[in-house]
C-alpha cells in the first residue's frame, strides 16, 4: 500500500476519483500476496501492481465500472477450463480482489 | 476540527511507521464498513457493531502480531463458525531491521541491497572515524558505539523478521556482537570471515560460553554459495541467504527443483 501514496494523494489533490484494488486471497502459485495492492484513477491511469503484469489491464476495465456504478466487489481471475475467467494468470494460480471506490 | 478519515489515519500510521491493522468487510452485510486497530489498541471506525467489531478486533490483533493478512468469516454479529459476513484483515508492520556490525567496505554494499528490499539498516561499528553518516548515505541509522551496547538499547525490539549481520571479522568486536545478539529474538544472525577466521572465531565463543543450539543460528561464513567476489555480490549473496532462510528453501536453481515458485513463506517479512 505505501507505495501507492504519493500518486493517490496527487489525484485526491487533483479531485480525481480513485478506485483501490487489493489482493484479498491468492489460491495455488500467485506472483503477489494477499495485501498486494493497486490503485486507479478516472483517467485509467495506475500505480501499484496486484499481480506480475497479467491482470493489471483487466484490473482498470473493472476499477473504471466501479467508479461510475460506486459498488463494491471481489473480482477472481486464474486459470480454468470452462473459460469463465476471460484473463488469466499464467502461472496458473487463482487471485480474488477486492475493488472499491476509495470513498473512506 | 474535521476527524481525519479511515485512509488519512492508515496512511498517517504507515508513513510513522507504527504497526496498524485494517478490517474490511469484503462479502456480507456492511460491505465496504471498515476498522482501524492501532498497536496501542485504540480503534477507529467500525464494522456495523458492538460485538462484530470486538471478536474482529481480537483476531486482528493475533494477524498484526504475525504480521499477516487473509480473509476470515463471521456471524453478523460476530458468530464463530458462521460465514455470513467476510472479512479482509490486512496487516501493516513497520519495516524489518537490518543492523550490520562493522563499518566495513563490504558495509556500504550490504547497506543498498538491503535498502531494496525494505530494510530499516542500522551501521554500526565502535571506530569512529569509520561509523559515519558520509561513508553511509543511504543507511537510516549511523552508530559510533560497541556492538553490545547497541544491542542492550534496541535488541528487545528485535523479532523474527529481522536480521543482525557481523561483517568486522575481528574477535574483539565479533565476540560481543555475537553474543548479544543471540540474547534477542533475531531471526538471522550471519557472521563474516573467511573459514580460518571463522574457526578461530568459533573457538572464541566457545570460551565466551555460546552452546550448541546456539551455534545452530550462527550463520557463519555468511552468505550463500554463489562464487560471490565484490562487494556487491556478497551482499547479494548475503540477502539471499536471509530470504532462503526465512522461507526455509534450499535455494537450489528453480530449473532443477520442482513445485510451485510462489510457495507459501513460513515468516511474513
Amino acid at each position: 500500500m505505501k507505495e501507492i501514496f504519493a500518486d493517490i494523494e496527487k489525484w485526491k489533490k487533483d479531485n480525481k476519483k480513485i478506485a483501490l484494488a487489493r489482493v484479498v486471497k491468492v489460491e495455488g502459485s500467485g506472483p503477489r500476496d494477499p495485501g498486494a495492492s493497486m490503485a486507479v484513477n478516472e483517467n485509467g491511469e495506475i500505480a501499484g501492481s496486484v499481480s506480475g503484469g497479467c491482470v493489471e489491464g483487466a484490473v482498470v476495465s473493472e476499477a473504471l465500472e466501479i467508479l461510475q456504478t460506486g459498488e463494491r466487489k471481489i473480482v477472481t481471475f486464474g486459470y480454468s477450463d470452462d473459460e469463465a475467467y476471460a484473463v488469466g494468470l499464467t502461472c496458473g494460480g487463482i487471485i480474488h480482489l477486492y475493488i472499491e471506490p476509495l470513498d473512506w | 476540527m474535521m476527524k481525519d478519515s479511515i485512509f488519512e489515519t492508515l496512511r498517517e500510521a504507515i508513513h510513522q511507521g507504527d504497526p496498524i491493522a485494517l478490517a474490511t468487510v469484503i462479502d456480507g452485510e456492511g460491505r465496504g464498513s471498515k476498522l482501524l486497530l492501532h498497536s496501542d489498541g485504540s480503534k477507529s471506525g467500525t464494522l456495523g457493531n458492538d460485538a462484530l467489531d470486538r471478536v474482529v478486533t481480537r483476531d486482528m490483533s493475533g494477524e498484526l502480531a504475525a504480521g499477516q493478512s487473509g480473509i476470515r468469516h463471521y456471524g453478523v454479529n460476530g458468530e464463530a463458525r458462521e460465514e455470513s459476513v467476510s472479512i479482509f484483515i490486512e496487516s501493516f508492520a513497520p519495516p524489518p531491521q537490518m543492523l550490520i556490525f562493522g563499518a566495513v567496505d563490504f558495509t556500504a554494499a550490504l547497506v543498498r541491497v538491503a535498502k531494496v528490499l525494505g530494510y530499516h539498516v542500522t551501521v554500526c561499528d565502535a571506530r569512529a572515524v569509520f561509523a559515519t553518516a558520509e561513508r553511509f548515505p543511504q543507511a537510516d541509522v549511523v552508530e559510533a558505539m560497541w556492538p553490545d551496547k547497541l544491542l542492550e538499547t534496541v535488541g528487545a525490539s528485535l523479532g523474527v523478521r529481522d536480521v543482525v549481520c557481523v561483517l568486522t571479522h575481528d574477535n574483539k568486536f565479533d565476540v560481543p556482537a555475537i553474543t548479544s545478539a543471540l540474547k534477542t529474538e533475531v531471526g538471522y544472525i550471519g557472521v563474516m570471515g573467511s573459514r580460518k577466521t571463522h574457526e578461530n572465531r568459533t573457538l572464541r565463543l566457545r570460551e565466551a560460553g555460546v552452546t550448541e543450539d546456539e551455534f545452530q543460528r550462527i550463520m557463519s561464513p555468511i552468505g550463500l554459495d554463489l562464487g560471490a567476489r565484490t562487494p556487491e555480490e556478497t551482499a547479494i549473496s548475503i540477502c539471499a541467504e536471509i530470504i532462503a532462510l526465512r522461507t526455509g528453501r534450499n535455494a537450489p536453481n528453480l530449473k532443477e527443483a520442482d513445485g510451485p515458485i510462489h510457495g507459501p513463506s513460513s515468516k511474513s517479512i
